[in-house]
């Protein structure tokens, strides 16, 4: 992905590895592109509060449907307009960032524990903790996701803690299978016999010889698995079984501008266009830390 | 082979098992389902009986055994909602969801093989950052979200396709394409890589110089050696596919399986829930075990290892 923006191998080769790195990172407009989205939209979601003056769940009966800045008839206390119920458009995008936020990088973090504990095992130990992971996986991959993610948060409630978990026990399958191969490949390694050989303890060779191999495999996961997430959230709330309003998820305004969409369609125009943005950033920025932290594993 | 054979079918039948547990302990552990079926207006007694009746009252693995057995016979139970056998309400909505499914990976097939195919032949060419474009986009685009964009598009501007039901084909046409979109970056970028490998081989060099024209070494040499891996992941997207349908079948109100498990969710009708879940399942197990059969069958190495 994005391989002719990154620089060549020979162009590189006779500098210090440092510069080399740097050169990389900098000269990968797909990883440059998706950090400073990343950074603009979290900066935003920090400072929200700042950003705007409007409660995002402040409803107003007089400020109902006002549309945002393009359109005809705005009200510029209002920018990007306001919803059936008059709250501000743009307090509930920047609040719902938050929201997207929170869900992918706490989902991202149950799930990344879950997947690495399960699938560095089963890469390490082998034999019959290997069956038992592989069987795992494999029946996690049998379940479909969407489903059994809807009928658990309609039995618990919809809450954002609820949302996490059932997320982060069903997304921890990528992590497991990449893992298991990344440290099947280096578990024979010199190194690592060299540690088991003067006596190191498996909790050290697990920690400090083969965990700093793989760690970057594993961030390239995180971020995929942090854009997976967010869109399952979306998803989720869209169908009404996530987050639950008046919270401003994305997926939740987009539902309730489904109610519009004869009449007003920026009303899914907009956060769409948000949780489009945001999901594209992680991913390109985590294509892009494969690239550079793995070059030759390009393609 | 056969030995193959039978040990994937072992383990695609254990997996079977297993999810089956899980989703059923899933269900009825999480809240009382006699007061789920009850109502809100429920006295204690309607309660009791609902519950006797039912047979709620006895151990979770007695019931699970008792639903298995009945499962395994072709009987689900019966819907709390509409109060027909499950089997035969999920028999009637299957149709839409497997057509568009077919649909689907057909649509995700016909656009990605040739996009991937010419990216291939001409890396760093407008094609090839056009595709690259469209499957990165295609990764972050909010399924949901699109089929909302083509409703007001096409549905509400144009006025070309009708936005929701299932009656004609036209019904089928956005579904297909917001579903379809779904599977394509990964059949492209697969097919892009392959054929980038498989075009760089000896055998190809040795085509060319026997004087074979250029699309007859590109179809007949190359794309037949790239399209296998190909073919066995549109067969576990596909699986995925039918599992994902939920999402595309209530935007579309199109009244296939997937639709039905979105009602039957919101209305906590546990058994028709609870089947769809098995009966989603066991279509990505299928398709998996056939892709498993296949690959092993075209390429010797695997069967032994």
């Amino acid at each position: 992905m994005m391989t002719s923006s990154a620089p060549t191998t020979e162009s590189i080769v006779g500098m210090t590895p440092g510069a080399r790195m740097r050169r990389r990172v900098f000269g990968h407009y797909g990883l440059m592109f998706g950090l400073a989205v990343l950074i603009l939209i979290i900066a935003a979601a920090i400072f929200a509060p700042l950003l705007t003056s409007h409660d995002p769940y402040a409803q107003s009966l007089f400020m109902r449907m006002k549309p945002p800045f393009w359109m005809n008839g705005t009200n510029p206390d209002h920018i990007l307009g306001t919803d059936h119920l008059g709250r501000d458009y743009l307090a509930r995008l920047l609040y719902g960032a938050r929201i997207s936020l929170m869900i992918g990088l706490l989902t991202a973090l149950v799930s990344g524990v879950i997947g690495t504990t399960l699938g560095v095992a089963a890469g390490y130990f082998g034999g019959k903790v290997d069956l038992a992971v592989t069987f795992l996986i494999n029946v996690r991959l049998a379940m479909p996701v969407v489903l059994v993610a809807l009928a658990v948060v309609a039995l618990f409630g919809g809450s954002l803690q609820v949302v996490i978990l059932v997320l982060g026990f069903l997304l921890w399958d990528r992590f497991a299978v990449v893992m298991r191969s990344s440290v099947m490949q280096i578990r024979d390694l010199e190194y690592v016999n060299a540690a088991r050989a003067i006596g190191c303890s498996t909790t050290r060779i697990l920690l400090s010889e083969i965990m700093p191999n793989v760690v970057n495999n594993l961030i390239v996961i995180m971020t995929l698995e942090m854009a997976h997430a967010i869109l399952l959230e979306a998803a989720l709330s869209f169908l009404g079984l996530g987050v639950q309003p008046p919270m401003p998820s994305w997926g939740l305004m987009i539902s309730e501008g489904k109610e519009m969409l004869l009449f007003q369609p920026w009303m899914i125009t907009i956060p769409g266009v948000a949780l489009f943005m945001l999901v594209l950033a992680i991913n390109l920025m985590g294509d892009g830390l494969r690239d550079v932290t793995a070059p030759e594993a390009k393609g | 082979m056969l030995a193959f054979t039978l040990k994937r079918l072992g383990l695609a039948v254990l997996v079977t098992l297993t999810v089956s547990v899980i989703s059923f302990s899933l269900l009825h552990l999480s809240g009382n389902p006699a007061a789920a079926l009850a109502g809100e207006n429920a006295t204690p007694a309607d309660l009791e009986a609902i519950t006797r009746q039912y047979g709620f009252d006895r151990p979770l693995p007695v019931q699970y055994a008792d639903w298995l057995w009945n499962a395994l016979h072709g009987d689900f139970g019966q819907s709390y909602y509409f109060k027909l056998p499950v089997s035969s309400l999920i028999a009637d909505r299957l149709s839409v969801t497997m057509t568009l499914g077919v649909c689907a990976i057909c649509f995700a097939l016909f656009t990605a093989v040739p996009l991937g195919v010419a990216a291939a032949v001409r890396p760093n060419s407008i094609i090839d950052r056009t595709a690259l474009f469209l499957s990165v986009a295609g990764q972050a685009m909010p399924s949901f979200w699109f089929g909302l964009v083509l409703i007001v598009l096409f549905s509400i501007k144009m006025r070309l396709l009708p936005p929701s039901g299932s009656a004609s084909w036209q019904h089928f046409i956005m579904p297909t394409i917001v579903l379809g979109y779904y599977a394509m970056p990964a059949i492209m970028r697969l097919t892009r890589a392959g054929m980038m490998e498989v075009l760089n081989a000896d055998y190809i060099r040795t085509a060319h110089a026997k004087g074979a024209g250029a699309g007859r070494v590109l179809f007949k040499h190359a794309l037949r050696n790239a399209i296998v891996p190909v073919v066995s992941l549109a067969a576990v997207q596909m699986g995925f596919m039918l599992g994902g349908s939920i999402v595309v079948e209530a935007i579309f109100a199109l009244h296939g399986a997937g639709y039905l498990a979105w009602e039957s969710i919101s209305r906590h009708d546990l058994p028709t829930v609870q089947a769809l879940i098995l009966i989603f399942s066991c279509f990505y197990i299928v398709f998996t075990f056939l892709s498993d059969l296949a690959n092993a069958w075209l390429d010797p190495r695997i069967r032994v290892g």
